[in-house]
């Protein structure tokens, strides 16, 4: 198990470094950092692109501008936006703020998961089993935008007037400049109230995809010998269900789970943009490619292959502790 | 005891059909063919009695014929402009889902967006699928070198969410404000799960008799690939294709309402329908169900028959044939 963990961290930080060159060599090919410098009126001399190229360094060998950058990033400079300010500080800020939204609906999304698809499972082609899957169709099919807006325009207003106060909030992840005078339960009332809609939103768009894994993989327990030995035995059923079956059936779903946790970054994007969060999805639209501002397109795309590859790694990990005869192979 | 009852099964079929083929050829090439043929009617017939796929396809159907049939019957055009039905809620004036704030026929949008949204996925499909057989037959097929430098390259490119991928290129490439730029960019980058699945399929196929059986008779390896080895793996790539088809559609509605996705003037598309829908929520509410509705329902009748196609391929699945 110690070796096995080892090689595949090894394995992981080549693949980050694979990874790093080929998003640097995307970036760029694809934004030119001067570009914000061309449309300006009237045009600057020919003189002030040399001298700038020559001061961030775009006239040395692609794989010197790589090295530089990379040595940066290994200690933690992720370089400058075009305004100046250092992109890792940002950074940083941002993922507290995706993070927020993504743990609270990773752990709905995953308890959902496992309750639904264990009753559809247990109740296979009764009632509950097609009303469950019906919905679950329903959540996979539905755009995330659409669903965050109808969230957003109807649900908030309805609870909001049920309630008699605004509970939910729509907009941003936490009331502008509260945190600047109010702390301790204040604040956190006021994230909380905010976090509601965006997690609702994205805990139900990844639960229904989950649930069906989790009912599949539940569905072969029930089928197989061991539960049947185990009921013979004289064990009742929800005891063979949750003990036996469960504890095996949980397996396939941690590798889905901890694979989608780096996809839900991509999915975050959306849901930031319709709550209007100012987490790593926004930074990338508008600071990073609305700005044409390679550094920061450059450092969010390596942070979000880290969350990749790292989840990768916990999920091959959980998978081998979870079933011993992985390790083998 | 089901299995050797599905087997005496399959073959009871396969011998009437033998005389009546149209393709008897040599000894072995005509039962090989035969016997394809027999499942291939068993699996369209578990198609046919699959009441969820069904219901998926008649749904389909039903909103290709919306699409494409619609705008001759309602005699509408989605860039009509109508000075005196501008924002009309749905049921007025010939109206039947309201029109929008420069009075289009929201109905007539649907119906053009429901065409954009198959264009985008045929495209989507025409570009993916090969490319992404073409790597996972080659990686899954010859193995070694060749395997780890396409299956890691694919990896590496999957360690970027794929709408981040599509956003960072759509960004750099001007001519992707329309369907037919969302289309190429879904389908040159949408073909790496199917690489993945087309890849783990070979690697167990290769390893079968009948593939040795074909070496020792000299056959080449373009001709295991496609004569022995993709015919075997057509459930998948079926069923790949389908899932990914209702993929490109929430893709392109998603890059869409980002702002990178179909955006010029004079283009249409569901996504582009949803995205505007979504600003009108509160004020005018069909421009927001209307389209959301339609892109659901196209989403969503798509996968149910995915899922029946999965179903009916799945030789476990047998004994619910009827």
């Amino acid at each position: 198990m110690f070796f096995f963990t080892i090689r595949r961290i090894l394995a992981s930080v080549l693949v980050l470094l694979v990874s790093s060159f080929l998003v640097f060599t995307l970036c760029a090919a694809s934004f030119d950092p001067l570009a914000q410098y061309y449309r300006r009126q009237p045009t600057p001399p020919p003189a002030f692109f040399d001298n700038l190229r020559e001061q961030l360094g775009l006239n040395d060998n692609f794989f010197i501008r790589y090295w530089h950058w990379l040595s940066g990033v290994l200690t933690g400079d992720f370089g400058e936006t075009i305004n100046g300010t250092p992109v890792a500080e940002q950074l940083g800020g941002r993922i507290l703020v995706t993070g927020r939204m993504i743990v609270a609906a990773v752990v709905i999304a995953v308890l959902l998961a496992v309750v639904v698809g264990v009753i559809g499972a247990v109740r296979q082609y009764r009632a509950s089993d097609y009303a469950l899957t019906f919905l679950v169709y329903i959540l996979i099919a539905l755009p995330t935008f659409w669903f965050a807006a109808l969230l957003k325009e109807f649900v908030a207003g309805g609870v909001n007037d049920l309630l008699g106060s605004q509970v939910l909030y729509t907009i941003g992840e936490e009331t502008p400049g509260l945190s600047l005078y109010a702390s301790g339960w204040e604040l956190w009332s006021d994230r909380l109230g905010h976090l509601i809609l965006p997690t609702i939103s994205l805990a139900m768009l990844s639960f229904a995809a989950w649930s069906r894994f989790q009912r599949a993989a539940m569905l072969d327990v029930l089928g197989s010998d061991y539960m049947r030995l185990a009921r013979a035995k004289g064990l009742t059923y929800r005891r063979t269900v949750v003990k036996h079956g469960l504890r095996n059936a949980l397996i396939p779903l941690t590798t889905v789970v901890a694979l989608g946790i780096g996809t839900l970054f991509g999915g975050a994007v959306i849901t930031e943009t319709v709550f209007v969060w100012h987490g790593m999805g926004e930074y990338l639209l508008k600071s990073g490619i609305g700005q044409n501002d390679i550094n920061v397109v450059l450092g969010w795309l390596l942070v979000s292959a880290v969350f990749v590859v790292v989840f990768n790694l916990i999920a091959d990990i959980l998978y081998a502790v979870l079933d011993p005869r992985i390790r083998l192979a | 005891m089901a299995t050797t009852q599905a087997a005496t099964d399959t073959a009871g079929g396969v011998l009437p059909a033998v005389p009546g083929s149209p393709q008897s050829g040599g000894g072995v090439e005509r039962e090989f063919t035969v016997k394809a043929r027999s499942q291939r009617q068993q699996i369209i017939r578990r198609f046919l009695h699959n009441g969820v796929g069904m219901t998926g396809l008649v749904i389909f159907v039903l909103l290709l014929i919306f699409g494409f049939l619609g705008p001759f019957i309602t005699g509408k055009a989605y860039d009509e402009l109508n000075r005196n039905a501008q924002s009309v809620p749905p049921g007025t004036d010939g109206y039947l889902m309201g029109s929008d704030a420069i009075g289009r026929d929201l109905m007539a949008g649907i119906m053009t967006g429901v065409q954009r949204s198959l264009f985008i996925v045929l495209l989507f499909v025409v570009i993916a699928f090969p490319l992404g057989l073409l790597v996972g037959a080659l990686a899954g097929y010859f193995g070694k070198w060749v395997d780890s430098l396409l299956m890691r390259f694919v990896d590496l490119i999957l360690t970027v969410p794929l709408l981040v991928v599509l956003i960072v290129v759509a960004s750099n490439f001007p001519g992707s404000r329309t369907p037919l730029g969302v289309g190429v960019i879904l389908g040159l980058f949408g073909w790496l799960d199917l690489a993945r699945i087309v890849r783990s399929q070979f690697l167990s196929l290769r390893e079968k008799e009948y593939v040795e059986a074909a070496h020792a008779m000299g056959a080449s390896n373009s001709r295991i690939i496609f004569k022995h080895l993709i015919p075997n793996t057509l459930g998948s790539l079926i069923v790949w294709t389908t899932l990914a088809a209702a993929t490109a559609i929430t893709l392109e509605a998603a890059l869409t309402y980002l702002g990178f996705g179909v955006n010029g003037a004079n283009q249409t598309s569901l996504g582009r329908l949803v995205s505007d829908g979504v600003q009108a929520a509160s004020t005018r509410p069909w421009l927001f169900y209307f389209p959301g509705i339609a892109l659901l329902v196209i989403v969503l009748s798509i996968n149910l028959i995915g899922d029946g196609i999965r179903d009916a391929f799945d030789p476990s699945n047998r004994r619910v044939r009827a």
